[in-house]
């Protein structure tokens, strides 16, 4: 009894310890007012418990509805968290396709070449982005040198860019889910849809996809979250018209040192994201209690 | 001919439904089907059984188009249908896995084909109802694959592959998930539905019994080659070498050279100190000729006392007894170490068997209880 209570209670400190108590704090924080001091809010347990209850308030969390930046600035990241996760979709479904229908030999090297991008780190990748896209980069030298274009496309500091930043980063995470379903898929399935009168293509709709429906929501889902609240691509690769919640977060904090109100951006932020997340874990639900 | 025996394969006006003719198939240097020529013929139930790697699965994979014919033509109702892909083939197929559409429901799974062919609903309604019914299915309609049980997937997957009303069905291993009773069960329901459905079955197994229980006819293959095609009884009967005589069933094998002894008749020189065994034969064999000879064990009487008056004796003792219930195989060691099997009924109660182990024993059978073979 002891054993299997000390066995469900690791997960549950764990969550409590890193997500709960660290959430209430930044919570409570929403709820301050902006200080000169250290830390740069008021008020605090200093005050004694009564006056910090008394000084919370949702004055933060009012003066987002009234600047449209933030309005504005959640939008902006909704639309290219959804169009990066189209994309990422796009581009990873035909490889995890390609993947699970290679021959086996070739399979643990394929998906190697996938996870393979993780053992350089983040940042440099998107610093050699950089180089790639910048006006003298890699790619305008290349198509001018080809003689396509006669003056460097600006790629870099525009959305193409976080676009393009955002599909790369991601795209392991949309191929391995949607790789894993189509590898336990039975073969012989298709060959049942066209013995049955199916072309390649409507077997292709009518089996593969649905069956295949769990790792193209799982895929979704793990690339739209973080893409959500991305921060290093749109600040490297996105110009200063390029809009995303994580930017105006950081900004927040570290330009304005306006902890309260940075604090009350990262709550509405998680709202946001409660809802897929919930989504995702339904699915994810939906799908073990299929498979039992 | 007589009209109330189905044997279209004895009719020469008779016309197939499927013709291999010369058929080769190689995946690269391995030959998979070795220059195969067969006729089957409409309501047949038609079997093809052989050892794993015989090439029986690729001949019912060409026929339902997944692979492709290296040499030579199949024909099936005059039309040769080399270039007709899997979907536009009156052919279909029940796979060993059953592959199943596990996201759709047991009613979707058997409207699979028809919704292709843009059936009208109601007849689809109709359709699935009647294959429903055939299958005994009425009450799992709504149900997933994942929740029922093996037998039922079974005839989910029989159901869908009848739906289309094909010219042909192949079957690959159909019972092979299924333990022995309900396997012995699903085997007179095959018979029945193909019977009922006049439909032509092709099945692919290699359970010997199966294929003798179900088929009108079976075809006994190895190394891509059929050795031998004949009725149930013809090839357990009649075999025409010592593979399928081995293969199907259990048989004593007995080498030696044979001795024309009359019209129709031999003797077989088999072992030092033995008397000749006399056997009969449509096929001739000369002086002096290597053959085995092949017999059952159940053709063979086993006795305590010497038997009078018989064809051909042999004496021996018991080195084992296999009982199996309702019949017994007796391991008879003859002086030369050679082990001849002989199977009785067990008509008594085992207290009153009279033959048990290291008894001297007299096995004896008749000439024409065996069959001579080549090779």
């Amino acid at each position: 009894m002891m054993r299997r209570f000390a066995l469900i209670a690791v997960p549950y400190v764990w969550l409590l310890a890193l997500f709960l108590v660290p959430f209430l704090i930044v919570f409570k924080i929403s709820l301050s007012d902006i200080a000169l001091a250290i830390p740069p809010y008021t008020p605090t347990l200093k005050d004694g418990f009564g006056a910090l209850i008394e000084g919370l308030d949702f004055e933060n969390f009012v003066f987002l509805t009234t600047d449209d930046l933030y309005y504005k600035a959640y939008l902006s990241s909704l639309r290219i968290a959804l169009i990066s996760t189209l994309l990422t979709l796009l581009i990873g479904y035909p490889m995890a396709y390609a993947m699970a229908r290679a021959p086996q030999e070739w399979r643990p090297t394929l998906m190697m070449l996938v996870i393979l991008p993780f053992w350089t780190s983040f940042l440099i990748r998107v610093y050699a982005w950089i180089g790639i896209l910048s006006n003298e980069g890699l790619l305008n030298q290349l198509l001018m040198g080809m003689g396509l274009i006669s003056e460097p496309l600006t790629i870099l500091n525009t959305n193409t860019a976080v676009y393009i930043g955002i599909v790369y980063t991601y795209l392991p995470f949309m191929i391995l889910p949607i790789y894993a379903a189509l590898d336990r898929m039975d073969d012989s399935l298709i060959e049942a849809a066209e013995d049955l009168g199916c072309s390649r293509m409507s077997a292709f709709w009518l089996v593969t996809i649905p069956l295949s429906k769990n790792g193209i929501i799982a895929g979704c889902f793990l690339v739209f979250i973080p893409a959500l609240g991305e921060f290093v691509i749109p600040s490297l690769l996105g110009g200063s018209g390029t809009l995303m919640i994580g930017k105006v977060l950081f900004e927040e904090f570290f330009n304005n040192r306006d902890w309260p109100v940075a604090s009350a951006v990262a709550v509405v932020l998680l709202l946001i994201l409660i809802i897929p997340i919930v989504l995702f874990q339904r699915n994810q639900q939906k799908q073990a209690e299929a498979e039992t | 001919m007589s009209t109330s025996v189905f044997a279209p394969w004895d009719d020469p006006d008779a016309k197939p439904l499927i013709r291999f003719r010369n058929v080769t198939k190689r995946f690269g240097d391995f030959v998979a089907i070795d220059d195969l020529t067969q006729d089957i013929y409409a309501q047949e139930f038609f079997a093809l059984l052989g050892p794993s790697g015989c090439g029986k699965t690729t001949m019912m994979r060409m026929l339902a188009g997944f692979e492709s014919v290296t040499e030579g033509t199949i024909e099936l109702a005059g039309q040769d249908i080399a270039n007709v892909p899997p979907n536009k083939r009156a052919v279909n197929m029940m796979f060993q896995s059953y592959a199943l559409f596990p996201h759709l429901s047991v009613y979707e799974n058997i409207a699979f084909g028809l919704r292709r062919d843009k059936m009208a609903k109601d007849k689809i309604d109709a359709r699935v109802a009647e294959m429903l019914k055939l299958t005994r299915l009425e009450k799992f309609a709504r149900r997933k694959p994942h929740q029922i049980s093996g037998g039922q997937r079974q005839r989910v997957a029989l159901a869908r592959s009848l739906a289309k009303a094909p010219k042909l069905l192949l079957l690959d291993e159909p019972l092979g998930a299924l333990d022995k009773k309900l396997r012995q069960d699903t085997q007179f329901e095959l018979m029945d539905i193909q019977e009922s459905t006049g439909t032509t079955f092709v099945i692919v197994t290699h359970d010997q019994e199966e294929a003798m229980t179900v088929a009108s006819r079976v075809a006994v293959m190895d190394e891509g080659r059929i050795i031998q095609v004949a009725t149930p009884g013809g090839i357990y009967e009649t075999p025409n070498s010592v593979y399928v005589a081995d293969f199907i069933g259990d048989v004593n094998i007995i080498k030696g050279t044979a001795k024309p002894a009359g019209k129709g008749k031999y003797f077989l020189d088999w072992g030092v100190n033995q008397a000749p065994i006399l056997a009969a034969s449509d096929v001739g064999f000369s002086e002096g000729q290597e053959c085995h000879l092949a017999i059952r064990p159940e053709k063979i009487t086993i006795t305590k006392e010497k038997p009078e008056e018989a064809e051909n004796t042999v004496q021996g003792k018991v080195l084992d007894i296999a009982y199996l219930g309702n019949l017994s195989t007796y391991y008879v060691q003859l002086p030369d170490g050679q082990i001849i099997k002989a199977q009785t009924a067990n008509t008594r109660r085992l207290s009153k068997r009279g033959i048990t182990w290291e008894d001297p024993v007299w096995v004896r059978w008749t000439a024409t209880a065996g069959v001579l073979l080549e090779k």
